[in-house]
């Protein structure tokens, strides 16, 4: 008995195999060749502009890293700017599919409004925010703040940490609505009913049905936002180019730096090992999080 | 649809018509509902516009002169098509568009094809591995491009790719090939497997089992499995602005190349954003509702 089905299981097994060999190859070369590469290249003196300094650097590129402030300023950063973006969106994004779960006249319309800023693409928005919005004399909060009598505030070097959040978290929290608004909708509105019934608030009814209701869906969020997140790189590169001084340059824009703007390939590359090492911390904690989640 | 009512909650009968005839009860004892509605309609559309009001400020000052772009906010103009015919004049948008279109499409084909038989055998044929492979290969996208971007470059300079449709539609197809067969593995799985089986008695081989069974049958979820490949190839900045420079250039790096101008030139910056996202945006627009479907890995029914 259990012996065919051991063979069972081998014959099933290698035609799954092959069926699923083409995507695996091509992720497996598409992870380690590069990153085999980049391994490599911390280890060399490699800078293009001094091509004759070359040679095994040992853990010097991993030494320079260390000690530079800068690494620590930017995973600081990346933390702070995932974070915050994570908590408004997920916030935001429960309040907001609460509100457009209610009927109004024009729901459907403005959903749709509500959920555009995931479709424009992120060269765009940045590109939008610091200019028509965020511009210190000609932009519309800077009028804005006119009107109410107040001084304008030049966003992206009084607080620019702040603007880049705004301006992802602007990004993000429609794709927040539109899955959570989704869920919303097998939301059971008999059980709403009969709690209120029993008495209960809306305040009650949020924190007791709506909210554990949603809890697979703001897994998902969760998850596929971190993915994005830990990466952010062009809202960046057309806003502040990580400035003023390092107080916006995130793990992404520090190892572009030195890659592309230094051409120091060794250093870039420690630099990279140490972003896939961290990416890799959270996805180990986030993967466990959310298939714990989807699995039920 | 009957599976998912029933999933959520198995409501008795006694308890559905307690809470119907509560309904009927409280409506006129709810002087404030009309009131409520109002306060209501005001805040969702309130809360819709400024969220959409940087897309429409955009795409009116797209419409303005340079002079009228950076004066005081005002909704009375007359529109004008200049910054549209200056921004041509500039630079060729639909070699852009297209580079974009070919990207993206050409991507999310590449990317589908490859990872159909890979969700076909991890739905129907599960080993022991399966659940691990397919958290691996998530865990693969969390990989920070910028980690690997020197090594790439580097292979691309030498195989001649930088700066080809080819070569963007390779990093595209190997970027999103996790979701897609993670989307795919979802739908596939929602299948009923008698279905197949039956199918299979025919004597069906495999490849008309899924050309001519699966394929029909999940034809939505994989719609929306490429619905969403497409927007992420078309919105992605990071590989295309270093990958590209002039030839396979899609509209990502046409954007780019408005964000340092000499001067203030918003008028013509809104106008060149405008038809960057309005292809995407439009696409978004009509296929939002299938589209979720996908996204939500099927854990949100």
């Amino acid at each position: 008995m259990s012996k065919t089905r051991a063979s069972g299981r081998t014959v099933g097994g290698l035609r799954s195999l092959s069926l699923q060999a083409p995507a695996v190859t091509l992720l497996l070369l598409w992870m380690l060749v590069p990153l085999g590469m980049t391994v490599w290249f911390s280890l060399q003196r490699y800078n293009l502009l001094m091509p004759e300094m070359v040679g095994f650097a040992g853990l010097e590129n991993y030494e320079f890293l260390f000690t530079d402030p800068a690494l620590w300023r930017a995973m600081g950063n990346t933390l702070v700017l995932v974070g915050s973006v994570l908590t408004i969106t997920v916030v935001g994004g429960v309040l907001l599919a609460v509100l457009f779960q209610q009927e109004f006249p024009g729901r459907g319309i403005a959903r749709v409004l509500a959920i555009s800023p995931f479709f424009v693409m992120p060269t765009v928005s940045a590109l939008v925010w610091k200019n028509m919005m965020m511009h210190p004399s000609n932009g519309v909060l800077a009028w804005l703040a006119g009107v109410f009598g107040l001084p304008a505030v030049d966003w992206f070097s009084a607080l620019p940490m702040t603007s880049i959040i705004i301006i992802v978290a602007w990004q993000w929290l429609p794709f927040a609505l539109l899955i959570l608004l989704t869920a919303m909708q097998s939301l059971d509105e008999d059980q709403v009913e009969a709690a209120r019934m029993d008495g209960a608030g809306p305040i009650a009814v949020f924190f007791y049905i709506t909210l554990p209701h949603l809890k697979r869906a703001i897994s998902v969020v969760i998850m596929i936002q971190m993915i994005f997140l830990l990466t952010i790189f062009a809202e960046i590169y057309v806003t502040t180019s990580g400035g003023p001084g390092l107080a916006t340059t995130n793990l992404a824009f520090l190892i572009y730096m030195q890659a592309l703007l230094d051409f120091d390939v060794g250093l870039a590359s420690a630099g990279g090992v140490v972003a896939i090492i961290l990416a890799n911390i959270v996805a180990i904690f986030l993967v466990r999080l959310v298939a714990r989640n989807l699995e039920s | 649809m009957t599976t998912l009512k029933t999933k959520v909650l198995p409501a008795d009968g006694h308890l559905a018509a307690t809470s119907s005839g509560a309904r009927a009860r409280h409506t006129p004892l709810m002087p404030s509902a009309g009131m409520r509605r109002v306060w209501l309609t005001l805040l969702g559309w309130g809360i819709a516009l400024i969220i959409f009001f940087p897309i429409l400020w955009m795409v009116l000052t797209g419409f303005k002169t340079e002079a009228e772009a950076i004066a005081d906010p005002s909704l009375i103009f007359t529109p004008t098509l200049e910054s549209y015919v200056a921004v041509q004049a500039r630079a060729d948008y639909f070699k852009f568009a297209m580079n974009s279109v070919v990207v993206a499409f050409g991507s999310t084909l590449l990317a589908l094809l490859i990872a159909i038989p890979a969700a076909y055998a991890m739905a129907f044929l599960p080993t022991r591995r399966t659940k691990a492979t397919l958290l691996w290969m998530l865990s693969t996208k969390m990989l920070p491009p910028v980690g690997v971007l020197v090594p790439i470059y580097l292979i691309f300079r030498d195989l001649g790719l930088l700066d080809t449709r080819s070569g963007l539609i390779i990093v595209y197809t190997l970027m999103n090939l996790p979701i897609v067969v993670w989307m795919l593995y979802t739908f596939f799985k929602d299948l009923p497997r008698d279905i197949l089986e039956a199918g299979r008695m025919d004597g069906a081989s495999t490849f008309q089992e899924v050309v001519y069974l699966l394929l029909p049958l999940t034809l939505p979820g994989i719609a929306s499995t490429g619905l969403l490949s497409v927007i992420l190839s078309w919105n992605e900045a990071f590989w295309s602005l270093n990958l590209t420079s002039s030839n396979a250039a899609p509209l990502t790096a046409y954007i780019a190349s408005f964000s340092s101008p000499e001067g203030l030139f918003w008028a013509k910056l809104s106008a060149a954003s405008t038809m960057a996202i309005a292809p995407i945006l439009i696409f978004g627009w009509l296929t939002q509702k299938q589209m979720v479907r996908g996204l939500t890995f099927g854990a949100v029914k």
